[in-house]
């Protein structure tokens, strides 16, 4: 690689052959604003429809150009802050605003829109033209993506995150000229398609167009009714992130502020996901040890992620006998609270209610799902995500910061390090391998840590002995991944024994229903590395040696994988329409 | 090529039918500028228009008499911009038909004076940062009329007047009593029926409900139809 010298503002500049000109400007503190342009580095995903025009800069004798898609050459002399960049972008801008309800006041996205800010880098005071604006019906057909296009700017981020990076390909532009929008296949409702619901889209929507479909009003409602027991899980993602809600720097654990936080809004009992995470292992390894003892198929992939479920419903519903039969640990907690725990404390099940904390959109999809009722209760009656807790804690005066740090409550917000870990690509696959080793190996196991499965990869692998016999395991986040991987496993090209999907980019610490991360990728690099850090302090590591998980079979379950235990804890895939 | 636009018009292709008056020469296809009269004498080839802001184009050369309105001529070309246009890029797909809703408006009488400026202000940044050719030159049209016929832009905005008789919401249609001999020819074309008055008698136009179609001074063959 080598370097090439540009001026600035005259201030002279080196930087990479290859490097633009908005990444030169920042490296000597020019922040150029931009919008369409998104690049996650740390998923090698570089979005530069160069469309929305506003990041114009000025090239000495050449006139305006955009800086996020020119690279720069030797020599090169720009200029950022002429007279005629700075019209170009408040022109630019007048005119997108002139195709935008401006309903700030009452959007969803409002504090986290791109274009909101851009308005307020660029001090517009006006917007001179008043015309036709964009009208698209509001799509709010699923439990997961709220889509309302009239607010839509058309960078087509949206349309790189499902068809690039998920390869799911259900958004596309559709229409000319001032009609262009982005659209679903035949303008069905999301509904109708073949959306995951991971919520890619949403998370790197810089505006309200894509968002998650609220329920904080129906949780608002059962915690003030008298008649309701409401227990709240929250995953383990939840717990480094709604810190950002509150000014705390990404990677903050804020566990203990949450749960009192929790306790404040009205929740009877505050429990954790992680919890319900250290009994799908328990489920999952023992499973995995069948089908490794008795030539079963394998590998087995894991069926934590509501989105990959979905995903391979549809798109591979000849493989459905490979994942795991194992629910997921937000539904084999709401199947223990409402039979276990409701026996335990004498309440009615139909009297309780279960609500989830999720940094997850496709969680919301999940809870609804046929397959996840008991005697027709829903196992979850609600399920929010990261922010709308966020949302929540400042409709009820709460600031994060000021609250004392408390501890979940018993039994079933104890949890194991390794149900911590979930949240984190590679935690599932982790925290399976930590329990079967012990399991098969018969004595505490040594070295918990499996360093090589960690971090934001799109695809990991490791090969463990257990026992005498080697382990080869694959884990992949992010659907394009994971379809390279089953397709791998389709043409039995791959022997792995064991596979970990998930459908978010590093995991569920980039899920859709987390705080924005605003393209940058190191906050979930933050995230993750909090992750471990939680599993790195804790006493228990292994999930089988979570007391109240024995506590679980011993008064209720039986053993892993009883009749019980299928009834409860583990669920069905249907074939979904590849359409 | 060199052989100027006069020539072109009046020798090749035998002037103007029924020796009408030039006003302008478009060329260059949609994206093309408008060259007036006082620049009749201009050769045609790339180096000599552009000039002038026109261009070569598709080579492509509409000729306008004094029948043409020169915004509603912007206008329609715009409206050919919007059809091409993609949509991928801010400033063709929101910005040309912000220029088209701004043409429209003067056109039917409803904008101010300050409206010229924004329109300029648009035209040059549409064209500073479209994404391609299309976005590029699409302004052409209205930049160059706005240079070159300003006046008929701000007839149309200060006295609300279109003199080519062309921006029919401009229009209004008044009947001259000393002319009108009654012969309730108008009355009878008027496809709202808005003409009152008895046979042999002046007849009146009601003007709340004219929708200005021009039926009317068409029909009348006494020449008692007044367009102010
Ligand atoms: S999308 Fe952004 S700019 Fe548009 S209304 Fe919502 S907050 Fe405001
Ligand atoms: S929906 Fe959002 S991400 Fe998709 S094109 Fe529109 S503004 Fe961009
Ligand atoms: S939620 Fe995921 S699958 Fe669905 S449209 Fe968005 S990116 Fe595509
Ligand atoms: S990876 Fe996690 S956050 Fe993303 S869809 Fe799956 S479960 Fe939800
Ligand atoms: S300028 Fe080109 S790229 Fe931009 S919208 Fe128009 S046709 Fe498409
Ligand atoms: S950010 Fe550069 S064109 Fe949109």
């Amino acid at each position: 690689m080598y370097t090439i010298k540009i001026k600035i503002n005259d201030i002279p500049v080196e930087v990479e052959a290859g490097t633009t000109i908005l990444r030169a400007a920042e490296k000597i503190g020019i922040k150029i604003p931009t919008l369409c342009h998104l690049n996650l580095h740390d998923f090698k995903v570089d979005h530069t429809p160069a469309s929305c025009r506003v990041c114009q800069v000025e090239l000495k004798g050449k006139g305006l150009i955009t800086s996020c898609a020119t690279s720069v050459y030797e020599g090169m002399e720009v200029f950022t802050n002429t007279q005629k960049a700075l019209r170009a972008r408040r022109v630019v801008l007048e005119m997108i605003l002139s195709d935008h309800p401006k309903d700030c006041l009452v959007c969803d996205k409002s504090g986290n829109c791109e274009l909101q800010s851009l308005g307020e880098q660029l001090h517009l005071r006006n917007v001179r033209f008043k015309g036709r604006m964009s009208k698209h019906p509001l799509d709010f057909s699923s439990q997961s993506i709220a889509r309302d296009m009239s607010k839509c700017i058309m960078c087509r981020r949206c349309e790189t995150m499902c068809n690039t990076v998920q390869t799911v390909g259900v958004l596309s532009n559709t229409g000319r000229g001032f009609d262009a929008v982005v659209d679903t296949p035949m303008h069905r409702p999301l509904q109708d398609t073949k959306c995951t619901f991971c919520g890619q889209c949403a998370a790197v929507c810089p505006t309200g167009a894509l968002m998650g479909i609220e329920h904080m009003a129906d949780v608002w409602r059962v915690l003030n009714d008298k008649n309701k027991f409401v227990v709240v899980q929250t995953a383990p993602a939840t717990r480094v992130a709604i810190g950002e809600m509150f000014g705390m720097e990404p990677g903050t654990i804020a566990t203990g502020q949450m749960i009192s936080g929790l306790r404040r809004l009205g929740f009877d009992r505050v429990f954790d996901t992680s919890f319900g995470a250290d009994l799908t292992v328990m489920e999952e390894t023992k499973e995995f040890i069948d089908r490794l003892n008795n030539g079963g198929r394998l590998p087995i992939l894991t069926s934590c992620c509501p989105s990959w479920v979905k995903f391979f419903e549809h798109q591979f519903p000849d493989l459905l006998d490979i994942p795991s039969s194992c629910k997921s640990p937000q539904q084999m907690f709401g199947a223990i609270v409402k039979t276990f725990y409701a026996k335990k404390i004498g309440i009615n099940p139909k009297d309780i209610v279960v609500v989830s904390i999720m940094p997850c959109l496709a969680k919301k999809y999940e809870a609804a799902r046929d397959e996840h009722q008991i005697e027709n209760m829903h196992e979850v009656d609600y399920s929010i995500s990261t922010r709308e807790l966020g949302f929540m804690f400042e409709e009820a005066c709460i600031d994060l910061t000021h609250l004392p740090k408390e501890k979940y409550d018993n039994p079933l917000g104890e949890s194991t390090g390794a149900g911590v870990i979930f949240g984190s690509s590679g935690g599932v696959l982790e925290a399976t391998l930590r329990n079967a080793a012990e399991i098969l190996d018969k004595k505490p196991l040594q070295n918990v840590d499996f360093h090589e499965v960690r971090g934001l990869d799109g695809f990991k692998e490791t090969e463990v002995e257990i026992n005498g016999i080697k382990i080869k395991a694959g884990i992949s986040c992010g659907l394009g991944n994971a379809r390279k991987l089953l397709e791998k496993i389709r043409k039995k090209e791959a022997d792995y024994h064991i596979i970990e999907i998930m459908a978010c980019p590093g995991g569920c610490i980039g899920g859709g229903g987390q705080p924005f991360h605003h393209g940058n990728t190191e906050i979930l690099q933050k995230r993750s590395e909090a992750l471990y850090r939680i599993d790195k302090k804790s006493k228990k590591r292994v999930s089988s040696n979570n007391e109240a998980i024995k506590a679980l079979y011993d008064e209720f379950l039986d053993n892993p994988g009883s009749s019980k235990a299928h009834q409860l804890l583990h669920t069905i895939y249907r074939k979904r329409n590849k359409e | 090529m060199g052989t100027t636009v006069k020539e072109l018009v009046y020798n090749m292709g035998g002037g103007i039918p029924k020796n009408k008056k030039f006003k302008a020469a478009q060329t260059g296809g949609p994206s093309g500028g408008c060259i007036p009269e006082s620049l009749i004498n201009t050769p045609i080839d790339y180096e000599e228009l552009k000039k002038i802001d026109s261009i070569m184009g598709s080579g492509g050369l509409i000729v306008m008499d004094d029948s043409s309105c020169m915004v509603n001529v912007a206008k329609y070309f715009l409206e050919f911009t919007l059809h091409e246009s993609c949509g991928k890029c801010v400033p063709c797909r929101i910005g040309n038909m912000r220029l088209f809703e701004i043409l429209t408006n003067i056109t039917e009488g409803k904008a101010d004076i300050n409206t010229l400026e924004t329109l300029k202000e648009l035209c040059e940044v549409i064209k500073e940062t479209s994404l391609c050719g299309l976005g590029q030159s699409s302004p052409n049209p209205v930049l160059s009329t706005l240079k070159r016929f300003k006046n008929e832009y701000e007839e149309h905005i200060n006295q609300g007047k279109c003199h080519a008789h062309v921006c029919t919401k401009l229009l209004h249609y008044t009947i001259i009593a000393d002319k009108c001999v009654g012969c309730t020819l108008c009355a009878r074309n008027c496809p709202v029926n808005c003409i009152e008055g008895k046979r042999k008698e002046v007849h009146f136009i009601n003007q709340t409900e004219c929708i200005n179609c021009g039926e009317c001074f068409n029909s009348c063959s006494f020449n008692a139809i007044n367009i102010l």
